[in-house]
């Protein structure tokens, strides 16, 4: 649509048609290049998580298995304790969603479409605070944390994340666009303001739900460095704690850490390929400049 | 990393206009008071209140024994500030995070530029599939593709390594140089984060209208001046966007250098990112007080690289 390689199609005739053939040509050659770079760590990753012991640590390296194995994924959830990690992630990233979409949503729509008074005020206080890195919270949450006997707890990771203010924000865009007569319509037909968020706001935010459900869903799934501070004891880590605790005793099992990454990228490689459209509308959302 | 802060000076629209008469405004309050009260409870009591907080125990001494028992807690007032500041070991942090952001940060924007302005272009074939492919590192988990990355850049064994001598240059000792453990983390910051911001400039310059380029392409404007002269100044407000959500995420640099350099910053510090500091200081050493004015300053840095951003972009800088 726009400028990059595009007027080399408006020469015309015999010399403009060959020229614009050259351009697609390189052009497509640099995303299949860029492609090529950006895929290799991936697939390098499964190809050795399927190797025997020792292979990737040989010279030259290897690309392929010489045979495929699967012992390390074997070795991963019977010798080790992959499964439970699997489990607490599992179990972590779906409250996490669950609760904070509620909450989120409530909020949100709250923000967008009632009325109240200093909501404008308020609304910009919370915005303001996004430029807070969460870090800074971390010292006291963590002492706070303790004291209420969450620390190595699922609570200790699920309450904090309970509601984000990007969340809030996702959710206020997107309710801002419901139209007013028909909350109004509902509000004629006596409905209560409860019972309007439950049967017509979420049933119409469901675009902006699915999105920021798999915002959450991914985001915890990944999140490293507050479940690193709050669950202590390794039968609570989640994947990238585990993984990360594995990778610092098994530093020489190239093998077995591959395959624990796959099995800690998987879940959401494929929920993201499933749900893209979702994900990246929902990057949208949360830029909006106008 | 990226992808918390969403929107910069936006007044919140208005909702309203005429309303159902039966119920006064007190009763949609009543409502409202309910819908927000999880959600600010959380955010107030797990986030705006530790905020507080840290900046009280940034101001005394808490460490191990205040852990054990809070009486052994002393207020010090701007001590950790001035132990800091005297600490080369915080300067050594902090000039490798700056290092990683000036350096990771624009170097993320560019190659997101490019890969964006190459998806753009009506000559590119399967889109799609090209602009799932790079954005697959983004939804992947750091941790994961960090352990990936170190075995990628095993001095030996590594396919870093292998292409080098394939071109014929030197082997690198990646994570065991100090001066190429840095590039190594940005280079895995580069691959991991340009399809985010791609994404964000993608749908810019699907907004550039079309007759722009019509217009310069009557003036006999080629390839590189429509990209200087049109496209760039028209993505202003996206760079600026972009600028800032990276910086402010990069600034927080901590799982690169935890997963490659397990948990140490190594070699000789090269890696020892301010948040890295951090984690070690308070969670490590329990030296909570220190952290939390350790945390203060990663704030203070961040405000201060965004508000240089927007300043530079009022005053029509950039190009």
């Amino acid at each position: 649509m726009t400028g990059a390689g595009g007027e080399a199609g408006r020469g015309g005739g015999r010399r403009g048609a060959g020229r614009r053939l050259g351009a697609a040509l390189l052009l497509n050659a640099a995303l299949v290049l860029a492609a090529a770079v950006t895929l290799v760590p991936l697939l390098w990753m499964v190809s050795v998580s399927l190797m025997p012991t020792g292979e990737a640590n040989v010279f030259p390296p290897a690309f392929l298995p010489s045979r495929v194995t699967f012992a390390h994924y074997r070795e991963l959830f019977t010798r080790l304790d992959l499964s439970r990690y699997l489990l607490n992630s599992t179990l972590i990233a779906a409250a996490v969603t669950a609760l904070s979409l509620l909450f989120n949503a409530m909020a949100g729509y709250a923000f967008a479409k009632l009325r109240f008074r200093g909501r404008e005020r308020l609304f910009g206080l919370l915005l303001a605070a996004l430029v807070i890195p969460t870090q800074v919270a971390m010292l006291p949450l963590f002492l706070l944390m303790r004291w209420l006997g969450l620390v190595n707890t699922y609570g200790g990771v699920v309450v904090p994340a309970m509601a984000s203010i990007f969340g809030i924000f996702l959710m206020r865009q997107f309710a801002l666009s419901l139209p007013d007569e028909l909350l109004d319509a509902a509000r004629i037909d006596g409905a209560s303001e409860l019972r309007i968020f439950r049967s017509v706001v979420l049933p119409l935010c469901r675009p902006v739900l699915l999105t920021l459900a798999i915002f959450t869903f991914l985001a915890t799934w990944n999140d490293f460095t507050w479940p690193l501070v709050v669950l202590t004891d390794g039968r609570m880590y989640t994947l990238p704690i585990g993984l990360a605790n594995l990778s610092g005793e098994h530093y020489q099992d190239t093998e077995l850490m591959m395959a624990g990454a796959v099995l800690t990228i998987a879940p959401v490689l494929l929920l993201f390929i499933a749900l893209q459209r979702y994900y990246i509308e929902g990057i949208l959302l949360g830029s909006v400049k106008e | 990393m990226i992808g918390t802060v969403a929107t910069i000076g936006r007044a919140g629209g208005t909702a309203g206009g005429a309303r159902a008469p039966r119920r006064g405004p007190s009763a949609e309050a009543r409502a409202a008071a309910w819908l927000l009260a999880p959600a600010l409870l959380v955010i107030g009591v797990c986030f705006l209140l530790p905020v507080g907080a840290a900046l009280l125990l940034s101001l005394t001494d808490f460490d191990i024994y205040a852990v054990a028992d809070l009486r052994n807690l002393r207020f010090i007032g701007l001590g950790n500030y001035r132990r800091l500041l005297a600490d080369p070991v915080f300067w050594q942090a902090l000039r490798n995070t700056v290092y990683f952001a000036f350096a990771g940060g624009p170097l993320s924007v560019l190659a997101s530029l490019a890969a964006a302005l190459l998806l753009d272009s009506r000559l590119a074939r399967c889109k799609a599939l090209f602009r799932t492919v790079f954005f697959a590192p983004v939804v992947t988990t750091l941790v994961a593709v960090a352990v990936v990355w170190r075995y990628l850049y095993h001095p030996h064994f590594g396919l870093l390594n292998r292409v080098l001598g394939w071109i014929g240059l030197p082997a690198i000792d990646w994570l065991g140089d100090q001066r190429w453990a840095m590039p190594a983390i940005i280079l895995l910051a580069v691959w991991k984060n340009f399809g985010y911001n791609m994404i964000v400039f993608l749908a810019g310059l699907q907004n550039i209208p079309v007759t722009l380029y019509e217009a310069a392409r009557i003036d006999g404007a080629g390839w590189w001046r429509q990209l200087r002269h049109v496209t760039l100044p028209m993505l202003a407000p996206t760079f600026l966007f972009v600028g800032v959500i990276t910086m402010i995420g990069y600034f927080q640099l901590f799982t690169e250098p935890y997963v490659l350099t397990r948990g140490e910053g190594g070699p000789l510090g090269s890696t020892l990112s301010v948040v890295l500091l951090m984690y070690k200081q308070g969670f490590r050493f329990w030296n909570m007080g220190y952290a939390a004015a350790l945390a203060f300053v990663l704030f203070l840095a961040i405000l201060a690289v965004t508000a240089l951003q927007l300043l530079w972009r009022r005053r029509g800088g950039g190009r």
